[in-house]
């Protein structure tokens, strides 16, 4: 009753192996109708050995996606698989259980047993092993968690940080063919973060599984991952390097995850290489003198089309002519309209192109806004955000 | 004082926790979890004695169990007697009574346990089966407690059911509950008293000890 594991993914015992597993391979397809509205994730990924980024927005379908490679969610149509295993397979009416997939999946809020201690937590996926291996393997890696003594106390007792060790060690322990970690360091400050990230390094040195980890924090795409996957409304719209998708031009779909207020179409005008940054020339921008933007350095030729989103908080607005900034961008113009959102005031100005500014309450009295009045726009090189059309 | 009622009472009780504990668990986890779109008829039926009265009840379960129906003949013909006016007979009719009482509760705090809690133990590839024993029962100590003393303290005191399956045979289905029924009618107050007395004292124990092992389940006010 307690073994029923007939049919193993790949052996149970492999905690020495160092070849790499699988790639995890899916494409599949899943209707969620829920609240009124319907949402489909349909996507389409390949998840090669080392830690893989899926970045994407609250409701994305980040979760979705991690549930159906676990088996608690069923896809529509497609198939999934690690290597030669296939887990899911709606052609073939294959749907390997959960229990039997192999799968390690920490998720958000770690779900430890609150009745077990850490070392019965960790303990818990190894119920078809003897005692004595049990101990064993248990206690090694609690150690590579670094939470021995933590062992016996009830996982209700300990701390944040020391929880998700134990989450980790309770997964790691059943030697996954892939692992799924669904932001479960989300919580914890950033020095605690890098460390348990460094352990978990250090056993993926031996063990180089596929680690897909879920974010949607743009620091962590840079900070951990060797690639990444962007999730937006249920599909993957870029993969690759951190600096290729998060730095290349990218969809415009990624852009707007973090909404622009300000998107316009660019031309390159010109390219510099040696400073790290390029000149856009701002489109609907012929009749009042082209307004020019210096940028950050993309891949893209002189002469390319780009699209250049600003977001109307990362504007600042002056009412003289400022000199003295670090900000390359300074843009003469005038006031259109003022309208006032809650505790926020919209400025629309026409400076060859139309952008909109937000400001404070404060800020609007100060500077006396009022329509025609001219004013300087001041946009830093780094908050124009390059996109593909 | 008539002990022997006592005991007998005593002993049903024992044995109608005991096989409710049993039945219970598996139709709570059922009830629990099911997505099947009919449940709801089922929950109606399990909850159906808490509303009908004992004598619809015990009356049914009379004719089941009589020659007259397919159930009793079958009955008959394994044994070569019926279960009308048995001790069994007692207890078949006495679990139907305090089903709910067992089932609610068992269900209520197994849905009541955390689902990312089954799904970690499905992850770490352990079956449904263990994951029930080793996460969803320990954590649903409290509801158990309570279903089982709710059965306990309500097949004590039932009089209803009894009267209509068992009669009034002493030493095989006399209870305490007609026990006293019986003083009353004869004019013994003072023996009906001494009874009635134990039997309050006793159901007020067994919740006392729900109410104050458990201070979440059912309790009035904030949990925790």
């Amino acid at each position: 009753m307690m073994d029923t594991r007939t049919v193993e993914v790949r052996p149970a015992d492999s905690a020495a192996s160092q070849e790499p597993t699988g790639v995890l391979a899916g494409q599949f397809r899943k209707r969620l109708a829920g609240r009124g509205q319907e949402f489909v994730l349909d996507v389409e990924f390949q998840v090669a050995a080392g830690f893989t980024i899926l970045f994407g927005a609250s409701g994305a379908g980040k979760t979705t996606l991690l549930d159906c490679v676990a088996g608690l969610a069923q896809p529509d149509s497609g198939r999934i698989a690690i290597g030669e295993q296939i887990l899911f397979d709606a052609g073939q009416a294959l749907n390997v259980p959960v229990a039997k997939r192999h799968v390690g999946y920490v998720f958000q809020d770690l779900a430890l047993f609150p009745h077990l201690t850490a070392q019965q937590n960790v303990e818990y996926g190894l119920a078809h092993l003897p005692e004595p291996q049990r101990l064993e393997r248990a206690a090694a890696m609690l150690e590579a968690f670094r939470i021995e003594r933590l062992a016996r106390r009830s996982a209700r007792e300990i701390s944040g940080g020391e929880s998700q060790r134990v989450a980790l060690a309770r997964t790691l322990v059943t030697d996954p063919a892939v692992l799924l970690l669904d932001e479960p360091l989300a919580a914890l400050d950033a020095p605690t973060k890098a460390k348990i990230m460094d352990d978990l390094r250090d056993w993926n040195r031996a063990h180089n599984i596929p680690i897909l980890y879920v974010t949607h924090s743009r620091d962590e795409v840079f900070a951990l991952g060797e690639r990444v996957m962007v999730l937006h409304a249920g599909r993957i719209v870029a993969a690759g390097t951190p600096h290729d998708v998060m730095t290349a031009p990218q969809q415009e779909t990624v852009a707007q995850l973090t909404g622009f207020e300000n998107i316009f179409d660019a031309t390159v005008d010109a390219v510099h290489p040696e400073r790290g940054t390029m000149i856009c020339r701002l489109a609907d921008s012929c009749q009042t003198g082209a307004v020019l933007l210096e940028t950050p350095l993309v891949r893209a030729a002189v002469g390319s089309r780009l699209r250049v989103g600003i977001r109307a908080g990362d504007i600042l607005l002056a009412t003289s002519l400022p000199t003295g900034l670090s900000a390359r961008n300074v843009i003469p113009g005038r006031i259109r309209s003022v309208e006032q959102h809650d505790m926020i005031v919209s400025a629309r100005v026409q400076c060859g192109v139309e952008m909109e500014v937000h400001l404070t309450l404060a800020a609007r009295d100060a500077l006396q806004l009022g329509l025609r009045k001219e004013v300087w726009l001041v946009v830093k090189t780094h908050s124009c955000h390059l996109m593909l059309s | 004082m008539d002990w022997q009622a006592f005991w007998l009472t005593l002993q049903l009780a024992v044995v109608v926790s005991v096989v409710l504990l049993g039945i219970g668990l598996p139709l709570a986890y059922w009830i629990a979890f099911s997505r099947w779109r009919w449940k709801f008829l089922v929950e109606a039926v399990v909850a159906l004695p808490i509303v009908l009265p004992p004598t619809v009840l015990g009356f049914y379960v009379l004719v089941a169990l009589g020659p007259r129906s397919p159930l009793g003949r079958w009955w008959i013909g394994l044994t070569g007697h019926t279960l009308a006016f048995t001790f069994g007979g007692l207890v078949i009719g006495s679990i139907l009574y305090s089903l709910p009482f067992a089932v609610q509760p068992f269900a209520a705090s197994f849905a009541g346990v955390d689902r990312r809690l089954m799904a970690a133990s499905a992850t770490l590839g352990a079956s449904p089966l263990r994951g029930f024993f080793r996460v969803i029962l320990p954590l649903s100590v409290p509801g158990l407690i309570t279903g089982i003393a709710l059965s306990f303290a309500h097949t004590m005191g039932e009089f209803g059911v009894v009267l209509m399956v068992g009669g009034n045979i002493p030493g095989v289905t006399r209870t305490v509950s007609i026990d006293i029924y019986d003083r009353v009618q004869a004019s013994d107050y003072a023996g009906a008293n001494a009874t009635a007395l134990l039997l309050l004292g006793l159901c007020f124990a067994v919740l006392a000890v729900v109410y104050g092992v458990n201070r979440k389940v059912w309790a009035v006010g904030p949990a925790k």
